[in-house]
C-alpha cells in the first residue's frame, strides 16, 4: 500500500473511532488549561518566542561554526564526537561501540532521532538488548508500535489498557491505579540502570560556546542513564544547537511551557563531557554522534530553513485540528503533526510524502503555538506548491484548463449552468458513490444545491 | 587508521553540505522575507529577564516565590534562622521516614548535617558501589544555587557529590545557605559561568521538583525514575 493510502485508510478509521477521540481530547483538554497559565506568568511570552526565534536563527544561519566550536569544546574534554550522514551511518556507528565493549544491555532514555534511525529494530536483529527508560517509551515498547507523540509516547492508551499490558508481559499489575503502575516500571528498571553496559540518550540543545548537551526530563530517567553504565552514547541532530550556553535561560522554561505547560521541565542537565578528573561517578567513555540524515536538503531550501529551528516541543501537534482527529501513527512518520508534515517531505521524499501537507486546513494554530515562531502553516502551503510544481496532477491540470475556457466564454457558461441544472437531481443518487464523479469530496459532504436563478439573472431582470 | 579516514571524511562532508546550503540567505524571523544581511551585535536572548516569569525585587519577596514555586512542585522547603534549627528539623525527617542509612559527600554542610543525624554515610567522593547507594534511604547533597523563579536547585557533578547521588535515592535532600538564592535563570546561568568556565563539572542538572510523569493518562505521579521527594532545608 502506498504511503498516502495508507493515510487515509488509518485517518478515515481514527476519525470515527470515538473511544480515540475521547482519550485524545482529555489528555490535551488538561495540557490547554496549564500551558495558558504558564504562558501567562511570562512577563512577554511574545517577545520571548522573538528572542528564541531570532537565536534559533543565527544558530541555524552559522551551523558550521557552531558545530566547530561545539566538537572542538567536547573533544577537548574526552569526548568522541562522530558523524554521519545518513541512518545507516549512524547505526553502524553504534553498532561498532556496543561491540568494542562487548556490551549486551543497553539503557536508553528518549531520544526520537533514535526513532528516526529505527535504532531499536537494528541492535535487537544484532542480539542486544534494549530497554526504553521512559515509562511511555516503555510502554510503546512493550506494545510493538512506535511512540504516539513525539513528548507524550502513550497518551493514546488508558490506565486499563496499560494494567491489562503490564500483567500480560510483566506479569505484575497491582491495579490500574497510574501511582501503582508507575511503581512496577520503577521497580522493573532500577536493576536495569545498574546493570547496564550502555546508557543511550538523545539531545535537546547543544550550546556551541561551552561543548555541553543539554537534556530535558521529567522522570530522571537520563540522569540515570548518563549516570551508572561505563559508556554513554548520544544521538542528536546537527540542528540542536544553540550558541551560548546563557541562551538555555530563555529556551528551558519555554520548551517546558509549550511543550508541557509547566515552569521548567522536572530534570535539565548539561552534559560536558565523561567522568572528568576528581568525579566520583559517571561514565568513563562518552560517544556524541551528530546526525545528519538530510537535515543539511531542508538547510538549503532557504524559504523552509526556520523548520530546523524546531525544538521538538509538540505543540503545533496539540493544538492541530488534523492531528488531534487521525491521531499520532496514522501519519506514518518519525515526526507527525504540523512540523512532521512539513520536514517528512524534506526528509523522506516530497512525492511520497506530499499527502502530509494536503490533510491541513492551512487555520494557522500550529504557526500561533511555535514556541520558535516556524512559519508553518506557509510552509504546509510552500510543499503543495513544490509538489505540483515537479510532478503536475494531469488531471487536475486538464480540469482546470477545461474550467478556464468554459469561464471565459459567456455562452460555454451559461450551457455549463444549464446543465448543471439538468443533471442536479441525479447528483443526489449518486453521492458519495462510485458513479459520483465528485466523490472525493461529496463522501462525507453534501453539494450545495444550484439555485435556478444566477446572480446574474437575477441582476439583469431588475434592471 | 581506514575507520579514522573514513570519519573525518563524513565530518568534512556534513561541514562541507553545511557550508553550500548556507550560501543563500534565510529571511529573519518576523521581518516578512526581508534577507538577512547582518546578525545581532548582542544575543537575541540577552535581555531574557524582562520576559520569563516576574520574581520581585527583595530578598524576601523572591524567598516567598520560591517557597511558592517548591510547594506547586510538591518539594519541600523549610528555611530556619540557624544550623540547629536545621539539624533539628532533619532529625525529625530521618526519624519520621525510619531511615536507617544514607549517602552524602564531601563539604561543610553535607558533612554537618549527616552528621547531625549519626547513621552509616556512604560517602561518594572517593568512589561507591551503586548497589549501596541503592540501598540507602536518603541523598544529601549541597547544591550551587537556588532559583527564585522556578523553586528548583542547581547541583553539578563537583558540587553535589556526583551524577547519581542526587537522583538514586528516594529522598533527595538539599542543604543550602540563604546567600545561595538567585533571583532567576539568568542569574542561575550567569552563576556558573563565572563559578566555573571555562572548566565546567562533567553535569550540571537543573533540578525543578521530585521526579514526576504523566505518561498515564497525564497524570501526575511523583517518583517516575529518580527521588519521589524532594527536601530543601536552607538557613
Amino acid at each position: 500500500m502506498s504511503f498516502v493510502s495508507q493515510f487515509k485508510s488509518l485517518a478515515s478509521e481514527k476519525t470515527r473511532d470515538l473511544r480515540h477521540r475521547s482519550v485524545i481530547r482529555t489528555a490535551l483538554r488538561s495540557y490547554e488549561v496549564v500551558r495558558d497559565k504558564r504562558k501567562a506568568a511570562f512577563q512577554s511570552w511574545e517577545s520571548a518566542r522573538q528572542a528564541a526565534a531570532e537565536t534559533k536563527w543565527e544558530a541555524i544561519n552559522h551551523l558550521d561554526t557552531h558545530l566547530e566550536s561545539l566538537v572542538s569544546k567536547l573533544e577537548s574534554r574526552g569526548t568522541k564526537v562522530h558523524w554521519a550522514s545518513n541512518s545507516a551511518q549512524a547505526r553502524e556507528i553504534i553498532s561498532q561501540i556496543l561491540r568494542d565493549k562487548k556490551a549486551r544491555s543497553i539503557i536508553k532514555s528518549k531520544a526520537m532521532t533514535s526513532e528516526e534511525i529505527h535504532l531499536n529494530h537494528a541492535l535487537e536483529k544484532e542480539g542486544f538488548t534494549v530497554v526504553e527508560s521512559d515509562l511511555g517509551e516503555f510502554i510503546v515498547q512493550l506494545r510493538h508500535e512506535p511512540p504516539y507523540h513525539i513528548v507524550f509516547p502513550s497518551m493514546h492508551l488508558t490506565r486499563g489498557e496499560i494494567k491489562d499490558l503490564f500483567q500480560k508481559e510483566l506479569g505484575d499489575a497491582p491495579s490500574d491505579s497510574p501511582e501503582e503502575l508507575t511503581m512496577v516500571a520503577r521497580r522493573v528498571m532500577r536493576q536495569k540502570y545498574i546493570q547496564a553496559d550502555v546508557g543511550f540518550t538523545g539531545g535537546n540543545f547543544a550550546i556551541a560556546e561551552t561543548g555541553m548537551i543539554s537534556i530535558t526530563e521529567n522522570e530522571g530517567n537520563a540522569r540515570l542513564t548518563a549516570a551508572l553504565p561505563k559508556t554513554m552514547v548520544t544521538l542528536m541532530g546537527i540542528e540542536k544547537v544553540l550558541p551560548r550556553f546563557s541562551d538555555l535561560a530563555l529556551f528551558l522554561p519555554m520548551l517546558a511551557t509549550a511543550g508541557a505547560g509547566q515552569p521548567m521541565t522536572c530534570y535539565n542537565t548539561m552534559y560536558s563531557g565523561p567522568r572528568q578528573p576528581g568525579e566520583c561517578d559517571g561514565p568513563e567513555e562518552w560517544h556524541v554522534i551528530l546526525l545528519d540524515n538530510r537535515r543539511t536538503e531542508l538547510l538549503a531550501d532557504a524559504e523552509q530553513r526556520d523548520s530546523l529551528h524546531c525544538i521538538r516541543c509538540g505543540a503545533c501537534l496539540n493544538v492541530c485540528p488534523i492531528f488531534r482527529n487521525v491521531g499520532g501513527h496514522t501519519y506514518g512518520t518519525t515526526y507527525s503533526g504540523p512540523v512532521g508534515a512539513v520536514i517528512t517531505p524534506h526528509l523522506r521524499g516530497l512525492q511520497d510524502w506530499k499527502h502530509l501537507s494536503n490533510a491541513s486546513s492551512l487555520c494557522g494554530a500550529c504557526t500561533e503555538a511555535c514556541p520558535v515562531k516556524i512559519d508553518l502553516h506557509h510552509h504546509l502551503l510552500q510543499n503543495r506548491r513544490n509538489a505540483s510544481a515537479s510532478e503536475p496532477a494531469f488531471f487536475e491540470k486538464l480540469a482546470y484548463k477545461i474550467f478556464a475556457i468554459v469561464a471565459n466564454e459567456p455562452a460555454f457558461w451559461s450551457l455549463a449552468k444549464k446543465i448543471g441544472w439538468l443533471t442536479q437531481p441525479l447528483q443526489s443518487l449518486v453521492k458519495g458513490s462510485a458513479l459520483d464523479p465528485a466523490k472525493a469530496w461529496t463522501k462525507t459532504r453534501d453539494l450545495p444545491p444550484q439555485p435556478l436563478e444566477s446572480f446574474k439573472d437575477w441582476w439583469k431582470n431588475r434592471q | 587508521m581506514k575507520n579514522t579516514g573514513n570519519i573525518l571524511s563524513e565530518r568534512e562532508k556534513i561541514l562541507g553540505r553545511i557550508r553550500e546550503a548556507l550560501k543563500i540567505s534565510a529571511p529573519l524571523p518576523g521581518s516578512h522575507g526581508e534577507v538577512a544581511t547582518h546578525a545581532h551585535a548582542e544575543s537575541p536572548a540577552s535581555h531574557a529577564r524582562e520576559w520569563l516569569p516576574s520574581v520581585g525585587a527583595s530578598s524576601v519577596e523572591q524567598f516567598d516565590l520560591f517557597a511558592k514555586n517548591a510547594a506547586d512542585l510538591k518539594a519541600d522547603f523549610q528555611l530556619f534562622s540557624s544550623r540547629d534549627e536545621l539539624s533539628a528539623a532533619l532529625k525529625k525527617i530521618s526519624a519520621a521516614e525510619k531511615w536507617s542509612r544514607i549517602a552524602s559527600h564531601d563539604g561543610e554542610l553535607s558533612n554537618f548535617a549527616s552528621a547531625s543525624l549519626g547513621l552509616p554515610v556512604l560517602l561518594t567522593d572517593k568512589g561507591y558501589d551503586v548497589q549501596e547507594m541503592e540501598k540507602c534511604d536518603a541523598g544529601i547533597s549541597e547544591c550551587d544555587a537556588l532559583i527564585a523563579q522556578t523553586g528548583g536547585v542547581v547541583v553539578t557533578s563537583r558540587s553535589a557529590g556526583g551524577r547519581a547521588l542526587s537522583v538514586l535515592p528516594p529522598h533527595h535532600i538539599v542543604i543550602a545557605r540563604r546567600e545561595q538564592l538567585v533571583p532567576d535563570l539568568p542569574a542561575a546561568f550567569a552563576l556558573l559561568q563565572q563559578k566555573y568556565a571555562p572548566d565546567f563539572p562533567s553535569m550540571i542538572s537543573f533540578i525543578t521538583g521530585p521526579s514526576r510523569t504523566g505518561d498515564i493518562e497525564r497524570i501526575l505521579v511523583l517518583g517516575a525514575h529518580g527521588p519521589k521527594k524532594l527536601t530543601v532545608l536552607c538557613f
